[in-house]
């Protein structure tokens, strides 16, 4: 059994926001996660933008949520470390028809706060981005877009968390919640948990754990994206993100620059039964490398390295759930964050902490440091800086991820860290080892043994991702002495 | 600060090609050569190659891939060639001074007077084929798994499905089943196996395991291991066919879909690559177009059998090593006049693609590929609009890379020659 | 009289042999485009050989594995049970190329050998 003030259900983005905002309070509180570490869900598979916040309608939470993160995103990235870029987007148009598409998204755009958006001519845009589609005719471009990395964002806001004292428990997997005189019970696979609070950050399962607690249900879709990835050599052909106002042809997919300098494209959007199906599909990935060229011309295709499937959760009403129930008292709910949830994190987590704050007067902490600081990334040092990392630490001149150039200091201290890596997964979501252009072919049964040692096991133990995930089957032979 | 020291041929791979070409350019008077090698030992691939099979051309015998490694490695320590092991060449710059990276001795750089690019090549991986379906543990590129079970002993899966007929695909095929694994099936995109017939009759057929031409895999079930797959023969074009999906329960899917030159360090000094090969553009010494920098191997075009790496290794250790005498005359570096070595009908590329007649050897290797299978075909050689001569070959195919010979006497009986073109002409 | 078929390995043209067969005797081969398919038509169908090639563990050394193979082929019949004898089987460091890791493999008279050095820890 084990007691908590605030118990918040999910290490996503928004989970792991509203545990790094609560932990700037005197709080006992706790993030369960059923998967083995955090960011494994929709916060995993996502296009990273930071959006400028010109789409979602005036006066919806979705609107004030997404103007608030991306003003916040600036100063999180500093304090927690992380890959940002205001890298700017374009939504482009076709002909003179669509035009008062852009219009009224510019004017929804301003209604909403957005600074600086302009629309532009074909020539401006093409000047800004050379490789924009050749038959574009006009554009609204928004400087205030950017892009992040989801995985560091999401694992940073989870280390700052616990660094502040915000309990994490993996592995555990709420089945049930009872409501209590006064506050939850928690079923999980781990046991019971109890708490005043509870904050629904479950992603696309919100709507089961609210339905438990509330006659007022809600029902949260799985929106399916396909997404293709392209390598580093192909990272530049465009600088900001593309999108295509929607049109005769449905919406569109963006193509964009990741925060580590690779292509994305992507994604479709396929409203699924599975609530666990991240499956790719070959029409989701023909769709995808099919409707870019609405985008972008001379995009390098054959660069793909990698494909991969995120789901929104996407709730009924169109916009964010984010309040204490009204008949469930101390039930937060944080549900359909769906796009522009990333940007959004930090304004989500800030308005669930404030909800609590008001609802519990929790007092400021004092030792509270916002500061987290990364993984030493060596690429980014000075040669001379490097050499010294390297006669500190030698682990730091051993290239173990040679696409990525990932050192075994690295690695190492993905390991070590609080929350640190378990898996290779947990590896390659903190230092990229693995996710570049050989996708892990090399570096695998390399990563594979730095894990069973530091954690201390044998390397049949490794996992890809936890659980049943095991990488090995065996040894040479073993069926044959089973058989003997 | 970063120590820089010098040395006369610095050789980027300690595989079969770096190995070679070191052994060829220190007989050939090169001083000071330097190997750096960014695995634990010199053999490169050759290491996790157990199976036998090599070395027929180069020593008359049959070896297996870490004793024919072994017999390069012992004459680069009989002839006290300089390596180091466990150390990452992190950039070469235009002017050939090499950084690298080790843990004793950190951030290094070399300056160079010639550079060697031996660093082989890369599996393709499951993105490049655009796969649907979960990304479960359990796949694996065949190396990776070629890997693991021969170098370090751990068997990745019990129930395995192989996509690719290319060699390693076939060759692991074999070693899954002697380990006790059992392979169910190999798939392959092609109307052909990319193999040798010599693999597909010993490691498939002697095993009972099926090859299936014209299929691959449509879906991948499992989300934590994986599960099962599905497989679909494809038309023409390599689209699947509606109706012909077929699931097979697996732990593993083995993926041999091709390999990648790894020229990242190449581009990254600026030298040119060609797009069908992925490897350097070079010259009858198998340099590239930045002067004195070489390459041979699987960086320069992906082979097929070691013993044509190493002979071509050895040209190259051999040109790096005149070049470094200054043995080329002054006139000879500007290679005023230089022939076109182009790729004719059904041939994909040739290596090299320009020659100098006053640099040549007495005999020029020309490698090529061809596009398709042809049968009953011929290779034949134009010079300029003139039909120099016509070979009759029974098959040609895309897994076996060709070959023709040109002699420097020929060449000088043409002196106005332009281009030399290599095409298949179906009988 | 029997008809065998099999595909020829020396080549890429994988011609398709006919072979006929009178018991184990050979009475003619077909389909060959050139000499060396009759001769491994014949090898093939009374004699069929192998070399095996795997891996053995090794105590003591810096590597945990190390490549064998047959000094010789060996009767393809015999492929799998030679390879279940390793699988208990341990060398210890140091190993050399050519080291005799198990004598008379499955009976075949053939000795495993190691095909790899791997140097004492």
């Amino acid at each position: 059994m084990y007691e908590y003030e605030v118990i918040i259900i999910g290490g996503g983005v928004s989970g792991c926001a509203a545990a790094r905002e609560l932990s700037r309070y005197e709080i006992r509180a706790c993030v369960l996660e059923r998967e083995e570490d955090v960011c494994c869900g929709t916060s995993k598979a996502n296009s990273g933008i930071v959006h400028a916040g010109y789409d979602a309608p005036v006066g919806s939470l979705k609107a004030q949520m997404n103007l608030r993160g991306n003003e916040m995103m600036e100063l999180l990235s500093e304090e927690l470390d992380i890959p940002f870029v205001r890298n700017g987007s374009f939504v482009i148009c076709k002909s003179e028809d669509e035009l008062p598409g852009l219009q009224e998204l510019y004017d929804r755009g301003r209604a909403n706060g957005v600074q600086g958006l302009q629309i532009l001519g074909r020539d401006e845009v093409l000047k800004k981005e050379p490789n924009a589609a050749e038959d574009v005719y006009a554009a609204l471009y928004a400087p205030t877009g950017g892009i992040v990395c989801p995985f560091e964002l999401n694992i940073a806001l989870a280390e700052n968390a616990y660094a502040n004292g915000i309990e994490f428990r993996f592995n555990t997997e709420v089945q049930e919640i009872r409501r209590l005189h006064e506050g939850y019970e928690l079923v999980t696979d781990q046991g019971s948990f109890f708490a005043r609070f509870v904050v629904n950050a479950a992603g696309v399962y919100a709507d089961r754990f609210h339905n438990m607690v509330s006659g007022r249900k809600i029902q949260i879709t799985a929106r399916r994206g396909d997404y293709c990835l392209l390598d580093k050599s192909a990272g530049s052909h465009v600088k900001s993100t593309i999108f295509t106002l929607p049109g005769k042809l449905g919406k569109g997919v963006l193509v964009a620059p990741t925060a580590h300098g690779n292509l994305l494209l992507g994604p479709t959007a396929v409203d699924i039964e599975d609530k666990e199906g991240t499956n790719t599909t070959r029409e989701g990935l023909e769709q995808v490398l099919g409707k870019v060229r609405m985008n972008a011309k001379n995009l390098p295709l054959r660069q793909v390295i990698t494909s991969f499937a995120g789901l929104r959760a996407h709730e009924a009403g169109d916009d964010f759930i984010i309040e204490e129930l009204e008949d469930a008292p101390g039930f937060i709910d944080c549900a359909g964050i769906e796009s522009p949830g990333l940007t959004s994190c930090p304004a989500v987590g800030e308005r669930i902490a404030g909800i609590l704050q008001e609802r519990m007067g929790l007092s400021k902490k004092e030792s509270f440091n916002p500061v987290r600081k990364g993984i030493v990334k060596p690429h980014t040092l000075s040669k001379e800086e490097r050499a010294r990392l390297i006669k500190e630490n030698p682990a730091y001149g051993n290239i173990i991820c040679r696409c990525e150039m990932i050192t075994e200091g690295e690695i190492v201290d993905a390991i070590r860290r609080p929350l640190g890596a378990r898996s290779l997964d947990g590896v390659k979501r903190r230092t990229r080892a693995g996710m570049g252009r050989c996708q892990a072919g090399f570096c695998s049964p390399r990563v594979m043994e730095i894990l069973a040692r530091e954690w201390n096991t044998d390397m049949r133990e490794i996992t890809k991702s936890g659980r049943t995930s095991k990488i090995l089957a065996g040894t040479n032979k073993d069926t044959w002495r089973d058989k003997a | 600060m970063i120590d820089s020291t010098w040395a006369d041929i610095v050789i980027i791979g300690g595989g079969p090609a770096g190995l070679a070409a070191a052994v060829a350019a220190k007989k050939n008077g090169a001083g000071r050569i330097l190997i750096l090698e960014r695995d634990r030992e010199l053999g490169g691939i050759l290491n996790q190659c157990i199976h036998n099979g090599f070395g027929l051309h180069t020593f008359k015998e049959e070896l297996t891939g870490p004793e024919y490694a072994e017999r390069f490695i012992r004459q680069v320590l009989e002839l006290d060639i300089e390596y180091k092991l466990n150390t990452m060449v992190m950039e070469i710059s235009r002017d050939k001074a090499v950084t690298a990276m080790n843990r004793e001795e950190g951030l290094f750089e070399i300056r160079a007077r010639a550079v060697i690019l031996a660093m082989g090549c890369r599996e393709r991986p499951r993105g490049a084929l655009n796969i649907p379906g979960f990304r479960p543990a359990g796949i694996f590129s065949a190396g990776t798994a070629q890997r693991l079970v021969n170098m370090e002993g751990y068997l990745p899966g019990r129930e395995v499905v192989i996509l690719g007929s290319g060699d390693i695909g076939l060759i692991m095929a074999r070693r899954m089943t002697l380990e006790g694994a059992k392979v169910k099936v190999v798939a392959e995109l092609m109307p052909y196996s990319g193999g040798l017939k010599r693999n597909i009759v010993q490691c498939l057929d002697d095993y009972g395991i099926p090859l299936k031409l014209s299929h691959t895999v449509i879906d991948i079930k499992g989300k934590e291991r994986l599960e099962g797959i599905t497989l679909a023969e494809v038309d023409g074009r390599g689209k699947p066919i509606p109706g012909t999906e077929e699931f097979y329960s697996c732990d593993t899917l083995l993926l041999s879909v091709g390999l990648i030159p790894e020229n990242e360090l190449s581009g990254g000094m600026g030298v040119e690559l060609n797009p069908v090969t992925s490897g350097p553009r070079v010259n009858e010494s198998l340099e590239t177009s930045i002067e004195g920098v070489f390459a041979c191997g699987n960086v320069l075009h992906v082979h097929d059998l070691v013993d044509f790496v190493s002979e071509e290794a050895a040209a190259a250790g051999r040109n790096a090593a005149a070049y470094v005498r200054e043995a080329r005359e002054e006139e000879d570096r500007e290679a005023k006049k230089r022939i076109r070595l182009t790729a004719g009908t059904g041939v994909r590329y040739t290596v090299p693609e320009t020659v100098s007649v006053s640099r040549m050897d007495e005999h020029l290797t020309v490698r090529f590929r061809v596009g398709g299978v042809y049968k009953n075909c011929y290779v034949s050689v134009c010079f300029d609009s003139e039909k120099i001569s016509r070979r009759r070959k029974t098959v040609v195919a895309p897994g076996e890379m060709e070959e023709i010979v040109l002699t420097k006497e020929q060449l000088e009986k043409y002196p106005d020659l332009e281009e030399i073109n290599v095409r298949i002409e179906e009988a | 009289m029997e008809e065998k078929n099999l595909i020829c390995i020396n080549c890429p043209m994988g011609c398709m042999l006919t072979v006929a067969m009178e018991g184990s005797e050979i009475i003619s081969v077909a389909g060959n485009t050139c000499r060396r398919g009759d001769s491994y038509a014949r090898k093939e169908l009374t004699n069929p050989t192998r070399i095996v090639t795997t891996t053995v563990k090794v105590s003591g050394g810096r590597e945990s594995m190390v490549s064998v193979k047959t000094k010789e082929d060996i009767p393809k019949g015999k492929v799998l049970e030679c390879v279940r004898e390793l699988k208990d089987v341990v060398a210890a460091a140091p190993v050399r190329i050519g080291d005799v890791i198990l004598e008379d493999a499955a009976k075949t008279g053939v000795n495993i050998v190691a095909t790899k050095n791997v140097e004492a820890k």
